[in-house]
């Protein structure tokens, strides 16, 4: 079942440039037809999970590379599911965003993207450390030629920005890999769990995996590429990387960092504690002085995923503070609700500046004001996501956040007023950007000839807006998936509580 | 000595090729056509039997050693005998419209071919010195005179001058070193070498070892002794381009393997220091030099330095795994390096050479498939995975990990992402600069079906290793 999710989109992609070389018709239809079977797949798998069981499930396990003792071998828990289907939620937006948008190549484009979404879900499902770092890599090659070929005029720097960053910190993360099965003896990733190893070698492992976790998620120093990345790539780039790719980070570091060296984590907690906080404040700040939407919503991306570390690495300080498991365990899960969150409103965010840019082909936010009265429907939609980006109540935005923040009151007071903070620049920058586009006199006559949403645009949205209430509304089900797994994690991490 | 007679059958394939290039030298006189079709067939049927007779000979069962010791077949000997046929059958595939169109389709040059390639064999085999000898002056003096096979050609001319000169260099340099391990062990027998290496510390031997490992580092083309790859590489015509880049790098593996791991092997510890300084010279030479290049084949030649590197680092490892990890990327490195030169003579017109990276510009928009190819192409010499590449440099990598060699190993990776600029500088081309009138691409279906045979080799390796990553390790007994 599994391997269909990850070889029916990769096959279907081949199919697309096959079928659709002439006709770009048939392109869409069969992407199309492709993603949408992929997100029932998906959707099926999710209905068919257990929720309560902490292990892994709808595992596939068969020799791959026997010499050594590399398997074919995947399966999901509780904190990859979720993010199987969003990424193929993901990619059917993608898809449909896609339709008469891309005019250049329409079949390479849509097979770019078909492939990708089973690489990545590869890399979610993958349990075998040389099968993963192979989808993890592997998702460098469609990226790079989604943002080279249908990007913007400095594509190219971006785009090489993008793949030499992302190899170099994956690189390291290589010879780790290697290290540990030297080690282990085998390179499934639950035979690192529990090594014991001692706190000198976990510290390198540690930053081995820290060089490739926090170049993808991306945190403080390093996350320069990602600005360049989604001001240059198309908006279907936009939305996949911001909503999946940079969740692997955040999920690499759940997977790998935390259980295979945990008492690092410990020792180096303030590192990425402090980096996080950076993230918040400082790039939030960034954000708020961007004239560019996309550069201002890739600022926000990188912001909101500093909270999602900083609950990840909260956990021991909150232990230290209040010996709360609960409390260290709401730290993790709102990170996760975080991460799931901010996949959908990012990928709605970018959709509407997408929607925007397809109309006045400029991003400036100078350029616009006064949109809501030629388009209302799509303001309306806009508002809305700005707000969950904001972390408005009611919406995905507010959960997480909300649990982090409450979570790290037992780390210390601190940390929590710091965190907090988020909330009010995340509203600063998200509401000062709706009142210069959205609000406002009309004074640009090519805003005065925009023409609202189409029905294909509306659907887009309007799902989106659905998933984000949804999950602000009513969070249980996903937390419920989440939970036996994160606390199984958490018992690995942390043995003595 | 008492005389033995020899087990002729055991050189089955050096027989049948020396056989062959005598019916190929006839048959060609024959030929009237003037396109020397049937010395290309003959040639390539040739190859392939040989290919077939190594397997029957060689594969399996234990190491015999015969003509008074001086010949040795065993399993390694047969993978480097199928992979160095191998690779001389693409690269002629893909040569022969190139050769075609630009005049230089002469019967002779399949002859040279194979008595390059019958010297190869002879060293893949060779269990003594003067064999071993033998054999590889019988490839460099096959190669010297490929290169100059355009004889109109100055820069052609020029470019076989410096190899002819800086290879007899480093044959002389070779040779010396063998004439004092001869002096060290009292015999040219590998096997006498490798129990006088055993017997202890031998300076005369560690000084012959010196000159010998500076003959096979100017073999490999690698740093500092590689000045003369990328005058070659660019001079000599690309379907030579494309031979000299890659059965001969499997040779000069086999060259290693039997001088310094199977006879010299207990001097590990002495020539590992040298192997690292060669090894990591050629990373950082290959690497940045390639970097500047706007001439694809000479980008190709840096580029072929820092694989060479890549290939030392395992080599260095000295351990069963290391060099089963070389052997792997060597075999691997022929498939892409063909499949790279060999999308240069597909480009290329009568009166056009596509060798520069510019003329790769737009070639998504001429031939998607062709584009897709030269995808893999770089991404597997850049080790993504997904392309055999990848798991080329892995073996290495693991293998440095186990000699507890983890800075090498860091050092490699860093000079991998270094590299991997060119590579993608070559896909930018490809793939992202636009041309304003594409013109369709006009390939023979010969060299189309050799390519994307190529091409899906590159990735079907990539997805399939284990087989291959199996048999290069049976080769050195290992599981």
């Amino acid at each position: 079942m599994l391997s269909l999710l990850v070889w029916l989109p990769v096959l279907g992609g081949i199919g697309v440039l096959v079928a659709g070389r002439d006709d770009a018709a048939r392109a869409r239809w069969f992407a199309l037809g492709v993603a949408a079977l992929v997100f029932a797949l998906a959707v099926g798998l999710w209905v068919a999970f257990e929720a309560g069981v902490a292990g892994m499930q709808f595992i596939e396990r068969a020799d791959w590379i026997s010499a050594f003792g590399i398997q074919y071998y995947l399966g999901v828990d509780g904190i990859s599911m979720p993010l199987v289907v969003l990424t193929a939620f993901a990619t059917l937006l993608v898809v449909v965003a896609a339709w008469e948008v891309v005019q250049y190549k329409p079949a390479q484009y849509l097979a770019a993207f078909l492939i990708m979404e089973g690489i990545m879900i590869g890399v979610f499902s993958a349990l075998d450390a040389i099968l993963f770092y192979v989808f993890f890599e592997a998702m460098l090659i469609p990226m790079f030629l989604i943002i080279g070929i249908w990007g913007g005029p400095n594509r190219i720097y971006a785009t090489l920005k993008f793949f030499l960053y992302t190899f170099l910190g994956s690189v390291m993360m290589l010879i780790a890999l290697i290290y540990l099965r030297t080690e282990a003896g085998s390179f499934a990733i639950q035979d690192f769990y529990g090594l014991q190893l001692p706190l000198a070698t976990q510290m390198v492992l540690f930053l081995a995996f820290l060089a490739a976790f926090a170049v993808k998620v991306p945190m403080f120093p390093v996350h320069t590429w990602l600005p360049d990345a989604h001001v240059e790539a198309p908006t279907g780039g936009s939305v996949i990387l911001a909503a999946i790719t940079l969740k692997i980070g955040g999920y690499g570091f759940l997977r790998f960092s935390l259980p295979i060296a945990p008492e690092a984590s410990m020792a180096l907690d303030w590192l990425l504690i402090g980096l996080s906080l950076i993230a918040v404040v400082y790039i939030g700040l960034v954000a708020m002085v961007q004239a560019d939407l996309k550069k201002l919503i890739a600022y926000s991306s990188i912001a909101h995923m500093g909270f999602v570390t900083l609950g990840f690495f909260l956990i021991f300080r909150i232990l230290a503070g209040s010996g709360s498991r609960d409390g260290a365990l709401l730290a993790l899960e709102g990170g996760m609700v975080q991460m799931i969150s901010h996949g959908f409103v990012s990928a709605a965010m970018f959709l509407c500046v997408g929607v925007l840019y397809d109309r006045m082909h400029t991003r400036r936010i100078a350029d616009y004001g006064g949109v809501a009265s030629k388009m209302p429907v799509f303001a309306g939609f806009f508002v809305l996501f700005a707000m969950a980006n904001a972390g408005l109540p009611g919406t995905s935005g507010f959960v997480g956040e909300f649990m982090i923040v409450l979570a790290s009151f037992q780390a210390g007071f601190w940390y929590a007023a710091i965190a907090a903070l988020t909330l009010i620049l995340g509203a600063a920058y998200s509401l000062w950007m709706i009142k210069r586009v959205v609000y406002g006199e009309v004074d640009n006559e090519h805003v005065d000839t925009l023409t609202d949403v189409t029905p294909r645009e509306r659907l887009l949205l309007g799902t989106l807006a659905v998933a984000i209430i949804a999950v602000g509304v009513y969070p249980a089900p996903l937390v419920e998936v989440m939970e036996p797994s994160l606390d199984a994690l958490f018992r690995i991490v942390v043995p003595t509580f | 000595m008492p005389f033995e007679m020899p087990q002729f059958a055991l050189a089955a394939p050096e027989i049948w090729l020396g056989v062959m290039l005598c019916v190929v030298l006839i048959a060609d006189l024959f030929d009237r056509g003037g396109e020397s079709l049937l010395a290309f067939y003959l040639t390539q049927a040739t190859l392939v039997g040989a290919m077939a007779l190594a397997i029957h000979t060689h594969w399996g069962g234990d190491a015999v050693i015969t003509f008074n010791g001086m010949y040795i077949s065993d399993s390694l000997a047969a993978v480097l005998k199928v992979a160095i046929a191998g690779l001389t059958i693409i690269t002629l595939g893909y040569g022969r419209d190139y050769l075609r169109d630009r005049d230089l389709l002469k019967g002779e040059i399949y002859l040279l071919v194979l008595t390059a390639t019958l010297g190869m064999f002879v060293m893949a085999s060779a269990s003594s010195l003067l064999v071993l000898y033998m054999g590889l002056e019988l490839l460099s003096l096959s190669l010297y005179a490929m290169v100059a096979f355009d004889r109109d050609s100055r820069i052609g001319a020029e470019a076989a001058m410096k190899y002819f000169i800086l290879g007899a260099l480093s044959s002389g340099m070779l040779l010396y070193g063998m004439s004092m391990i001869y002096g060290a062990a009292g015999s040219l027998l590998i096997n006498d070498i490798a129990a006088a290496a055993l017997a202890g510390d031998n300076l005369l031997l560690a000084f012959g070892m010196t000159f010998a490992l500076v003959g096979i580092a100017f073999k490999f083309g690698a740093a500092p002794f590689h000045m003369w790859v990328p005058d070659v590489y660019q001079g000599a015509p690309t379907a030579v381009t494309a031979f000299l880049g890659t059965a001969p790098k499997v040779a000069a593996l086999a060259l290693f393997l039997r001088l310094m791991a199977d006879g010299l092997g207990d001097l590990h510890a002495q020539w590992q220091i040298m192997g690292i300084i060669l090894a990591a010279g050629s990373l950082v030479v290959g690497n940045l030099f390639a970097l500047v290049q706007t001439s694809f084949k000479r980008m190709l030649a840096y580029s072929t330095v820092s694989h060479i590197g890549f290939l030392f680092l395992g080599l260095v490892a000295g351990s069963d795994e290391g060099y089963a990890a070389a052997l792997f990327y060597a075999i691997s490195y022929g498939i892409m390096a063909a499949g790279a030169f060999g999308m240069i003579m597909l480009l290329s017109r009568r009166g056009f050479e596509a060798d520069m990276i510019d003329d790769l510009s737009g070639l998504n928009d001429r031939h998607g498939g062709y584009a897709l190819v030269m995808l893999l192409l770089m991404f597997s010499m850049t080790g993504i995975p997904g392309t055999v590449g990848f798991y080329a440099k892995w073996l290495v990598l693991s293998a440095l990990v186990e000699a507890g060699l983890i800075w090498l190993a860091v050092l490699a990776v860093v000079f991998a992402v270094i590299g991997a600029f060119y590579y993608l500088r070559v896909l930018k081309a490809v793939y992202f600069d636009r041309v304003d009138s594409p013109q369709p691409v006009e390939a023979t279906s010969g060299q189309q079906v050799l390519m994307w045979a190529n091409g899906g080799a590159v990735l079907l390796l990539g997805l399939f290793p284990d087989t291959l990553i199996a048999t290069c390790r049976a080769v050195f007994g290992l599981g």
